[in-house]
């Protein structure tokens, strides 16, 4: 994917984040994740039911990767069951380290596959799927 | 002033982030490696040359804080790792013994954490109540809110002497006036203010002192607390240990050494603080007023400079301390900071470890800028070229 692509599909995600805004119901698991750097602050909330990922929304202040990231790593997850979950973090986490990984599951997520070069951007993307997979392991 | 002192500066970097840590120039570097090259012992220990040397560099840079601040006696000057541990000292070593239930502690919404959390656990140990006093609409404290905060419960009043977002500093002199007819102390954090301004403890009549070496060009790992003799008598070690007792009884009873050496048990970072030594010596020999006017006519230059953009909301523009708090207009403080790195600009993104400030503010996050005694005009120039951009956040990413 060419640069101008991925930094379109970015900046598109955080304009205009899915699924952004929380929902007051007590079926979903919340979490609040603060990013190391103390900057980035956001609210995840998630719903399974039956095995699937049926919701996650999420609020809160962030720079434009952990935004972006949120909103994309989301629609990726939707309607995946948590084996399928946690294959695709692992897949995501392999990428953003620079190690092996299966392009196939990622769909947009892949934007980020250059992010390494920007050490200091890593675990603003990280950010989304250290909180989510939190919640599908307290599950 | 004096670039060439600055190893740091040999590598391409404009270094804005000076209330976080100050680079250290050569001569400071020169004296810790001294110590470790050519006089490496321990300090109050041995009976040889070498130790007797340590001895002597050490306690003589105790001479040199006390000096620098206008203490009384030496014997008030303690050497911590930091500001954070003379804060924590001063609360759990001597308020915690003299305070009660229900007694007040007075703070603001824009201390830092190493000022406010202390309070926060005696809140809870001891049943004290911290409570704030009220910001103006700068955010800047005054000495009529002061006067309204305080009551016949208020005990202490502790304050940064210049904040660490904002730059504005606070009237410490008139405080301590006022409330020390009515038995209130003060602790001041000088974290901000004694690497930039001539600070003068007996003047302000301040009870506590605390501040950091390494935001004044020495090394990180040493502190001072400075306290008036009469208090800091009453300060219980909060470590205890080798140095700091006299005898020890066969009914595992102790007594300890007189001060200033009650307060410093085990080896204490003896390079670090004859580090320190030079780095007051570079200091004084700059002096502190020509260091302080340089820093004021960076910040009102930059301004001015960052004024002339339109994509730049300044929050602060009018205090005194050489520190600038902005945002880019819809452009979030953390990519700006990625932008400016990507430049080789060093900034500060974040809320800057007072959190608290997000409830007083509208804003939660700032971009930091700090000046100290190295940064030029020519940097800030270039700082305003690079912000002159109307893609910053696309080439954030
Ligand atoms: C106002 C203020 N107080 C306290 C501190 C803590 O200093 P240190 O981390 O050196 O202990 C800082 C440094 O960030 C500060 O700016």
């Amino acid at each position: 994917m060419d640069n101008n692509l991925k930094r379109g599909i970015i900046l598109e995600n955080y304009s205009n984040p899915f699924n952004k805004g929380l929902i007051d119901n007590p079926n979903y698991k919340r979490i609040n994740m603060n990013n190391e750097s103390c900057i980035d602050n956001i609210d995840i909330m998630m719903n399974v039911d039956n095995n699937t990922i049926i919701d996650i929304r999420f609020d809160g202040e962030a720079c434009a990767i952990s935004t972006s990231a949120t909103s994309i790593i989301i629609k990726i997850l939707l309607n995946k069951s948590i084996d399928e979950a946690l294959y695709i973090i692992e897949q995501y986490e392999n990428m953003i380290d620079e190690k092996d990984y299966d392009e196939t599951v990622l769909g947009e997520a892949v934007v980020y596959n250059e992010i390494y070069k920007q050490p200091n951007r890593k675990k603003c993307a990280l950010l989304p799927v250290r909180g989510i997979k939190k919640m599908l392991e307290e599950l | 002033m004096n670039k060439d002192d600055f190893p740091m500066l040999n590598n391409e970097v404009y270094y804005f982030d000076n209330s976080a840590t100050t680079l250290k120039p050569k001569a400071v570097i020169k004296a810790i490696v001294d110590y470790y090259e050519n006089y490496s012992g321990n300090a109050h220990r041995g009976d040889y040359d070498i130790s007797l040397r340590v001895d002597n560099a050490y306690e003589s840079v105790r001479e040199k804080v006390r000096s620098l601040i206008n203490a009384n006696k030496t014997s008030e000057i303690i050497f911590t790792s930091g500001a954070t541990a003379s804060l924590n000292m001063i609360v759990s070593g001597f308020f915690k013994h003299q305070l009660k239930e229900g007694d007040e502690v007075l703070i603001t919404n824009a201390e830092h954490a190493s000022l406010a959390l202390p309070w926060f656990v005696l809140e809870k140990e001891k049943g004290i109540v911290v409570k704030y006093i009220e910001l103006d609409k700068n955010l800047e404290l005054t000495m009529d809110n002061v006067m309204s905060a305080v009551t016949n419960k208020t005990k202490v009043i502790a304050l940064a002497h210049v904040t660490n977002v904002m730059g504005d500093v606070r009237p410490i002199k008139e405080i301590t006036k006022y409330v020390h007819d009515r038995g209130i102390h003060v602790v001041v954090d000088g974290s901000q203010s004694v690497p930039h301004m001539k600070i003068d403890v007996k003047d302000l009549d301040i009870d506590f002192l605390a501040f950091s070496a390494h935001k004044m060009l020495g090394p990180t790992g040493v502190g001072v607390l400075y306290g008036k003799h009469e208090l800091l008598d009453k300060l219980v070690p909060t470590v205890v240990g080798g140095g700091m007792n006299t005898v020890i009884t066969s009914l595992n009873e102790y007594e300890t050494k007189e001060l200033p050496w009650r307060l410093e048990a085990g080896t204490p970072n003896i390079a670090g603080v004859i580090g320190f030594g030079a780095a007051i010596d570079y200091i004084n020999e700059i002096g502190i007023e020509n260091i302080e006017r340089h820093g004021r006519e960076l910040k009102r230059y930059a301004i001015e400079k960052l004024s002339t953009l339109n994509n730049i909301d300044i929050y602060n523009p009018s205090t005194e301390a050489p520190i600038i708090a902005f945002n880019v207009k819809n452009v979030f403080s953390q990519d700006t900071a990625i932008y400016l790195n990507k430049h080789k600009i060093c900034v500060r993104a974040g809320n800057h470890c007072a959190k608290l400030l997000k409830e007083s503010l509208g804003i939660n996050n700032t971009c930091r800028i700090s000046f100290y005694l190295y940064n030029s005009k020519d940097e800030i120039d270039y700082l305003v070229k690079v912000l002159d951009n109307e893609n910053i956040l696309e080439e954030s990413l």
